[in-house]
């Protein structure tokens, strides 16, 4: 109990800063609110871009298949940063080590080929 | 280091990839035949299971006792049970086109990771086994893709599913902080050497059970039940209901009794706290529901708290009711939800429960085997159903629960208006337009086995009665 103490006081300047940083923020955003003159007008509110009008909305959509790219590298990518310290560690870890990793890689293939079957590579 | 324990596990592993292959190569006409395959590899490895010795593997980080077998047991009738019951509802005709071969896959992916989750001995293989499960459930909710429902289920699902993943990994981080150990002998070695339990413990235990409360969609984690429960495929949700709330039940009592028992002053009252919330928001909220499959999930929500009343007595005789309950309430389920599936007109699945209505004249056999069910549910003797709450609740008695005791009876009582409330549209309200009937051979052939057994509890309790004790008796032992 006691060492939980401790370690929660080598934090105090973390909640210290947490306060401060709130306490600003609401002082900036409020005195703002309470001192200047507020007269809103639609050309006031509205999105400033340059001068222009606002040509499209800010959310603009973009094809899912972006995403089914990156979530594609994402696994390739993490298998790479796993083979790395594997392929360091390999005389330490043995034979069951190197099965592990080929067990692991024999799934991975297992994917790719579901996801080059099913067309998730192709764009068009 | 041995694997000799986990075969079945890496059978089914290895059978769910190469079905996938089989599937990705052949197409979704494959998807029947490899329900059938799959419902065989389940069997199967059950079947390896009981002949494999049964110990510790890979150091300890998985464990085959017999509760894992218990557990094993439900979540493969369970599991088969409602992929063999998805393959009939593959038809075109009913409107919601064919299945996808990654369907009964996903199915088999799921139950391994629910058979490792309830053989963890480890926070790491818990999580990677309860991670296994949630993520082929997440996309088995949104299986039906161009379905508005299903994917606004299967993203709720996902979002809070997510969430509560990440409090549970929160709590086995503060519990490996302050115990020094992620297994589950060292940890309750140290537990025990701590005496009472640390404030950060305390903490890690918190949001552990978050965790699991949400997996087994205890109240107040039990928000997404209903709306995942009706946005999903029937037969996804049939599924949901069965395989996955055994397991999760089995691997919160291993939790709480194995690795943190001695510290069962922390989180008993907790326990007592979910189960009685749970058990109160189960009776409330299901009583406004029309839709038969909110209604489910309300029930659910009620039943799981019953459960978790037996773990919450914190003993071994409450370990066993609650294995006794799951496994009780897996067939009552499996029966409900053989019930749902069939009801249809003109070939379309309807769900509201006005739709009972005097099914007691159309459909006789199928509206008295959901009378036996629905009043076993309510808890009416002599009923299984009847026993399930007897156990748990004499479990919470002998560990000075009254209050808590009480607050179940009371629910029960309540949760009777809902459950009488669909006998007496079957039984007493003029038939509408009447269901499709012949019900299909294989939703009446789940529907009477699991009614029966229900029926024959009562003579025959030693199956399940028999081995929940041993199983909570070795893991008492341990």
């Amino acid at each position: 109990m006691a060492g939980l103490e401790d370690l929660l006081k080598e934090y105090l300047p973390v909640l210290i800063f947490f306060g401060i940083a709130g306490g600003l923020a609401v002082v900036a955003v409020g005195a703002s609110y309470i001192v200047a003159r507020q007269k809103p007008d639609p050309e006031k509110v509205s999105a400033y871009e340059c001068g222009f009008e606002a040509f499209t909305d800010s959310r603009g959509k973009f094809d899912v298949r972006f995403y089914l790219v990156a979530i594609l590298f994402i696994i390739f990518d993490l298998e790479v940063a796993f083979l790395f310290p594997w392929a360091v560690a390999l005389g330490d870890i043995g034979m069951l080590g190197f099965w592990s990793m080929m067990a692991f890689l024999g799934i991975l293939t297992v994917g790719f080929i579901y996801e080059w079957k099913k067309g998730a590579l192709e764009w068009e | 280091m041995q694997a000799a324990p986990m075969l079945p596990e890496i059978l089914l592993a290895i059978a769910g990839m190469v079905l996938l292959m089989v599937g990705v190569f052949v197409g979704d006409k494959s998807a029947k035949p490899l329900t059938y395959v799959v419902a065989a590899a389940l069997f199967a490895a059950l079947a390896l299971g009981w002949t494999t010795p049964h110990g510790d593997a890979f150091g300890g980080l998985f464990v085959a006792d017999k509760l894992a077998y218990f557990a094993k047991a439900l979540i493969v009738i369970g599991a088969a049970a409602t992929v063999l019951m998805a393959a009939g509802r593959a038809t075109p005709s009913d409107g919601s086109g064919p299945m996808r071969f990654e369907q009964p896959v996903l199915m088999l992916f799921a139950s391994v990771g629910m058979m490792l989750m309830v053989s963890a001995n480890d926070l790491m293989s818990l999580y990677v086994g309860l991670e296994l499960q949630s993520l082929a459930l997440y996309v088995l909710a949104a299986i039906r893709r161009d379905s508005l429902r299903a994917t606004e289920a299967g993203l709720k699902y996902f979002v809070l599913g997510a969430l509560s993943s990440g409090m549970l990994l929160y709590g086995a981080g503060m519990i490996y902080g302050f115990t020094g150990a992620t297994n589950f002998d060292r940890i309750a070695a140290s537990v025990t050497a701590m005496g009472t339990p640390s404030l950060g413990l305390v903490v890690g235990i918190v949001f552990l059970m978050a965790g699991l409360a949400f997996k087994v969609s205890a109240a107040p984690f039990h928000m997404w039940t209903p709306d995942v429960y009706e946005g999903a495929d029937t037969p996804i949700t049939a599924f949901f209901a069965a395989a996955p709330k055994a397991a999760a039940l089995a691997l919160f009592a291993r939790v709480m009794t194995d690795p943190l028992g001695d510290a069962a002053s922390a989180w008993g009252q907790i326990v007592a706290m979910i189960a009685g919330l749970s058990v109160i928001v189960g009776a409330f909220g299901a009583l406004a529901q029309r839709n038969i499959k909110r209604l489910m999930a309300y029930s659910s929500i009620g039943h799981v708290g019953f459960a978790l009343i037996g773990l919450a007595a914190a003993s071994e005789n409450g370990v066993r009711s609650l294995l006794i309950y799951s496994a009780i309430y897996l067939f009552m389920n499996l029966a409900a939800f053989a019930f749902i599936l069939a009801m249809r007109r003109d070939e379309h699945a309807v769900e509201t429960i006005d739709d009972l209505a005097g099914a007691s004249q159309t459909h006789p056999y199928m509206a008295l085997a959901l009378a036996a069910v629905l009043f076993s549910m309510a808890g009416i003797p002599p009923l299984a159903g009847f026993f399930a709450k007897l156990y748990v609740l004499s479990a919470a008695v002998d560990s000075g629960l009254y209050v808590l005791a009480v607050v179940g009876v009371l629910a029960s009582v309540i949760s009777c208006f809902y459950y009488l409330r669909l006998i007496k549209l079957m039984y007493f309200d003029a038939p509408r337009d009447a269901m499709d009937s012949p019900m299909p051979r294989d939703l009446g052939l789940v529907l009477g086995v699991a009614t029966a057994i229900i029926l024959v509890f009562i003579l025959i309790p030693s199956p399940i009665v028999a081995t929940a004790t041993a199983a909570a008796q070795e893991l008492f032992q341990r």
